[in-house]
């Protein structure tokens, strides 16, 4: 088995430092080595958008990233969105859109709409559309998914 | 996942040496989007990862109106449409860099990797050879450079030969009254695997009405990414007209030879060579009579 290499990240604002395997993804790390469950395994391999987290500023899956690459390296997942009493703006226009039914996919859409209003704080639907085009939802058919975002960027 | 070691190379040199020594039991990591999924689904026995995005000249991407572009094998995608004076220059590596899996897969995913990669159905392989890139290798001996078409051999096949890596891609700066244009057909709107894929550039005298020259790439049709030779040679020198556009489309399903599997059957693909290889030299001759 290769070494466990020893990586030092920022995850949410903290430094986090752990060690784990080289064919750990990200993903992995922060499930099974960080308990940080928010970012879901769907497909693992880059379709679904289930893991979708923010590194470095730039969305990205996290199932295909390794842990190592993040070596001196900043992530933002869902679980750093929320303050303690006060929901983040795309969390409440999900609610508020009833845009989620068993959830899976939620944390992906919601960092990815993040990535996206970081970016562009006042997308078209077009836009939104397109951005959010890999993320995956089997319940919502997407509608109010979009409407969501559309709110949380008036709301911001 | 299969177990394998990680290593983050510094520069060209180190990662050269690596890969000499550990030979095919050794990968270049980029983006990572092809190669950690294939190894996670054991499409292909790595035992050391080389990681790459730590030396300088891979991640190179400067423009020149003069000397035109390096594109750094690792850039990721969303660095190559995020330039404004690149979208400019080259509209079809926009077109490709644009439609390569989802918004997630473009901040990791670079044209390098889809290179190296070599799918047939490869979106970025298309621009690179209707704007005329060269691949600048670096190896054991040295450098080579070797022209974008001539780069794929076979399905995840290239002429990289032991220890040697693709470091960047050259394109030429575009000439006046020139532009290119890529398009696909894939049966939904995004995040998905090119049935067939059609790139063009084309030169337009300075009233645009005569093609200078032209040249036309395809995807999804061959082992490898083509480029459609007789076909771009045959418009050199002809008014723009359906005639003259016909003709190139037709040598270009001449040369088509696609294989039906679950996305298309070889009939539909060769069909869509024609309607695809139309839409990408018209798509390019609007762009250059539309440019101020």
């Amino acid at each position: 088995m290769a070494r466990r290499s020893h990586v030092q990240t920022t995850i949410n604002g903290e430094t986090v430092e752990f060690l784990c395997e080289p064919r750990q993804s990200l993903l992995e790390v922060l499930r099974d080595e960080l308990h940080l469950t928010g970012a879901k395994e769907g497909c693992n391999n880059g379709n679904c958008g289930a893991c979708s987290v923010i590194l470095d500023g730039r969305l990205v899956n996290a199932c295909l990233v390794l842990g190592v690459e993040t070596e001196g390296k900043s992530v933002e997942t869902i679980e750093g969105l929320a303050e303690p009493d006060k929901l983040h703006p795309i969390q409440d226009a999900f609610l508020e859109n009833a845009a989620l039914q068993c959830g899976i996919c939620t944390p992906g859409f919601i960092m990815s709409a993040k990535a996206l209003l970081d970016e562009n704080p006042n997308p078209t639907e077009h836009e939104v559309r397109y951005w959010l085009a890999g993320n995956l939802c089997r319940c919502t058919g997407y509608d109010k998914i979009v409407r969501a975002v559309l709110d949380a960027a008036s709301a911001e | 996942m299969r177990d394998f070691s990680y290593i983050a190379a510094t520069t060209i040199p180190e990662a050269v040496a690596l890969l000499d020594e550990k030979g095919e039991s050794a990968r270049i990591l980029a983006g990572g989007t092809d190669l950690i999924v294939q190894v996670r689904e054991a499409r292909r026995d790595v035992d050391w990862m080389i990681d790459i995005k730590s030396i300088p000249e891979v991640n190179v991407l400067d423009y020149n109106a003069d000397s035109g572009l390096t594109l750094g094998a690792a850039v990721e995608c969303y660095k190559i449409y995020a330039d404004d004076a690149i979208c400019d220059a080259y509209p079809s590596l926009i077109d490709a860099t644009t439609i390569i899996g989802g918004t997630a897969i473009q901040g990791r995913a670079g044209v390098g990797g889809n290179l190296c990669n070599a799918s047939p159905a490869a979106d970025g392989i298309p621009p690179l050879i209707v704007l005329n890139a060269t691949c600048v290798i670096a190896g054991p001996n040295g450098e080579r450079e070797v022209p974008a078409e001539d780069f794929c051999t076979a399905p995840g096949q290239t002429v990289l030969e032991k220890g040697e890596m693709l470091v960047s891609m050259k394109i030429p700066a575009p000439a006046s009254n020139s532009s290119s244009y890529y398009l696909r057909f894939i049966p939904r709107n995004e995040m998905d695997i090119a049935v067939v894929g059609a790139g063009a550039s084309v030169t337009l005298d300075a009233a645009k009405q005569t093609i200078v020259s032209a040249r036309i790439a395809l995807a999804a049709v061959a082992p490898t990414p083509l480029f459609a030779e007789a076909a771009s040679a045959r418009l050199a020198g002809r008014e723009v007209s359906d005639e003259a556009i016909d003709a190139a489309a037709e040598a270009a399903q001449a040369i088509a030879r696609p294989i039906s599997d679950m996305r298309g059957t070889a009939e539909q693909r060769t069909h869509l060579v024609g309607v695809l290889t139309r839409r990408a030299l018209n798509g390019a001759i609007q762009r250059v009579r539309d440019a101020t």
